[in-house]
């Protein structure tokens, strides 16, 4: 007996929607074996990692704020997918924004300036992102290095960066020799749209940012030339349309993206700078962008599921003392069943017989 | 003098990880698959290594545990690339996400665990010969299977006929399927090579580079095994010389920060990353004249009966 992949004719509209679905409850059903495995009753852990952050308004709050610059990096993420560009180095650009943000609030500190700083926070840290992202689109696109490879290189260089500010010139005086900077000032603080909650800014300019992503994809030439440059290259040769210059535009833009979204976690939830700013955020948020079917729409939906199983798996890890790991195997499980599934859309997979393809053969 | 014959031996320490991990993804990429999980295979290879070794206080079966681990994680990718022809990137991808957090998760016990690291090898009268001694007859075995695995590996790929199908494979699955080679099966043994070498790579450092296992041990080394085979462009030899260079980076970093260099250690630490990236570069701009990558790498092959 074995596998066999049987080409569709027309791409199967229908499982490209029902997909996704089908590869949660897939990585539910392993779920509820690991927890099994890891001696823990799997219907109350299942009901700590999905059910109790639903809830209450504390963790539905919080999963908005985890969806947030998770939903931002993957926008970014898809279009690069989309136009065929590999860019899997989010993670420095969020650092790197979130980096060259706090400049700002780093040098303006207790000196009383204005409301522009928190402004000027967001625009460098999206030009900081963009340039860094910049750097693996040229040497992809000048020299033929691979994205893939120099884009992932720049995350560990980011986090050194960081690590470096933060324990040397940044470092508070006052933070009894702890890595970090002093918290930010108000004005340099992403505001809150709860009076006393944790729901901020940022949640609106990310979903401000779906809106602008479903715009440019759905109504706009560039869009139409993301997903034909991505979909069929050589049409798009014939059809003029510039490859090279995609990637630097794809690249720019998810790299400002990721950028914004590092600098809005850490003058909003966090308040100042740190290590560990993010929990994967950029590695986590290329899963956001294939369960999302790099579409803005599902992204957003994407984002918020993938929040709620870090909102979960912090609730899991104190109630019944699940390890934290588990959340990123659940995270990996799931993007494995996520392009399993994927396959259905473009093959038929049939199992084959060996006795019965002989017979098929005589017949 | 000593202190040159101890670099040249953490050198050689330093690089052995990257040359295993590197054979063993050569040796996938030449069969036309790009298996970007080897950051994945290597560190649940090293949790479950450094499992191994201390459960059973052999160096031995962690190294096996290390490489059946990478096995078990490279059948994965397989059955999701080669099986489901899924995308060969994000299917890579994906098998760095589950693995670090596998690893986290078999690893969480044995945090703070200590073992008796890989013994060095010691034959009296050669290994006292000064200057070349130690670093010729003094290492552990590890490093003498590296070499003679990247031999075995040149020796096949170039000198069999099985190689000579598995180039085939990689340069034009369409004219090797056509030709009744069985092109999957050849890609899934290639793949499980990779992921046994991957596995070993990971285990290496808890069991004879540093003698305790902490999650992310591997550090971004199975992306520099990529790289590597890049710089190799594809060939043994020169994976043998990249291995070495880039292991003697990693120590040039170290010891500047022993000798108290005048530059903040991170900015050390980040040379490795650097050099990758320059290495790419400097590499992609000289083979301006056609790649030399294998033809069919990265693409998705699905026979038709």
């Amino acid at each position: 007996m074995r596998l066999v992949l049987e080409k569709r004719t027309e791409r199967s509209h229908a499982i490209a929607l029902i997909s996704p679905m089908i590869a949660i409850g897939l990585t539910i059903v392993t779920m509820t074996i690991l927890f099994a495995i890891l001696g823990k009753n799997p219907l109350l852990a299942l009901q700590a990692y999905f059910i109790a952050p639903l809830t209450d308004g504390y963790s539905l709050q919080e999963i908005a704020v985890k969806a947030t610059p998770l939903v931002m990096i993957a926008i970014g993420l898809s279009l690069c997918y989309l136009a065929n560009a590999w860019n899997i180095g989010a993670e420095g650009q969020f650092l790197v924004g979130a980096v060259a943000g706090s400049w700002i609030a780093v040098k303006t500190q207790g000196t009383d300036a204005g409301a522009w700083v928190l402004p000027a926070m967001f625009v460098l840290a999206a030009a900081a992102g963009a340039l860094y992202a910049l750097i693996p689109a040229i040497c992809k696109v000048r020299f033929g290095a691979s994205e893939i490879l120099t884009s992932l290189m720049l995350v560990y260089v980011a986090d050194l960066l960081l690590d470096y500010l933060v324990r040397g010139p940044w470092r508070d005086p006052n933070g009894f020799n702890f890595p970090t900077t002093a918290d930010f000032d108000p004005v340099a603080t992403v505001p809150l749209l709860i009076e006393g909650g944790r729901l901020h800014l940022g949640s609106i300019i990310a979903l401000l940012v779906v809106a602008a992503a479903a715009i440019l994809l759905g109504r706009t030439i560039k869009g139409f030339e993301i997903r034909v440059v991505g979909a069929a290259p050589r049409a798009a040769r014939f059809g003029g349309f510039n490859a090279n210059q995609l990637i630097i535009l794809t690249f720019a833009v998810s790299g400002a993206l990721a950028g914004l979204a590092g600098i809005i976690e850490v003058a909003g939830p966090i308040g100042h700078l740190q290590p560990g700013i993010s929990p994967g955020y950029g590695f986590t948020a290329i899963i956001v962008a294939f369960l999302g079917r790099l579409n803005p729409l599902g992204i957003l939906i994407a984002g918020l599921f993938l929040a709620l199983t870090f909102i979960g798996g912090e609730q899991a890890q104190i109630a019944m003392k699940i390890p934290l790991d588990v959340t990123k195997v659940f995270q990996g499980i799931l993007l494995f069943y996520v392009l399993a599934c994927d396959s259905l859309i473009l093959y038929r997979f049939k199992l084959v017989f060996p006795n019965r393809q002989v017979a098929r053969g005589a017949g | 003098m000593e202190l040159v014959e101890a670099i040249i031996l953490s050198v050689l320490s330093a690089s052995t990880p990257l040359l295993i991990a590197a054979t063993g993804e050569l040796v996938t990429e030449r069969s036309g698959v790009l298996n970007l999980g080897v950051e994945g295979m290597m560190i649940v290879g090293a949790a479950c290594g450094f499992a191994g070794a201390w459960l059973t206080g052999s160096i031995f079966i962690g190294a096996l545990f290390g490489i059946i681990a990478g096995m078990l994680m490279s059948l994965i990718f397989a059955l999701m690339a080669l099986g489901l022809a899924v995308n060969q990137v994000a299917t890579g991808l994906a098998l760095t996400i589950f693995g670090i957090g596998l690893s986290g998760l078999i690893g969480a016990g044995f945090v703070g665990e200590r073992i008796a690291p890989a013994i060095h090898l010691y034959i009296p009268g050669l290994t006292d010969i000064p200057l070349i001694g130690r670093v010729l007859f003094g290492q552990d075995a590890f490093v003498y299977f590296s070499i003679a695995l990247i031999i075995a590996v040149w020796w096949f790929l170039y000198r069999t006929r099985a190689g000579l199908i598995l180039r085939a494979c990689g340069d034009n699955h369409v004219s090797a399927h056509a030709l009744g080679y069985p092109v999957l099966r050849i890609r899934t043994f290639a793949v499980m090579f990779g992921g046994a070498c991957a596995g070993l790579a990971g285990a290496y450092l808890p069991l004879a580079y540093t003698p305790f296992f902490v999650p992310g041990m591997t550090a971004g080394r199975g992306w520099i095994a990529l790289a590597l085979v890049v710089f190799s462009s594809w060939r043994p030899g020169r994976l043998v010389v990249g291995a070495y260079l880039f292991g003697a980076v990693t120590i040039l970093q170290l010891h500047a920060q022993g000798w108290g260099v005048g530059i903040p250690s991170q900015f050390m630490s980040a040379l490795p990353y650097l050099a990758t990236i320059i290495v790419l570069v400097l590499l992609s701009r000289a083979r301006t004249g056609g790649s030399t990558a294998p033809a069919a790498l990265g693409t998705v092959f699905v026979p038709d009966r």
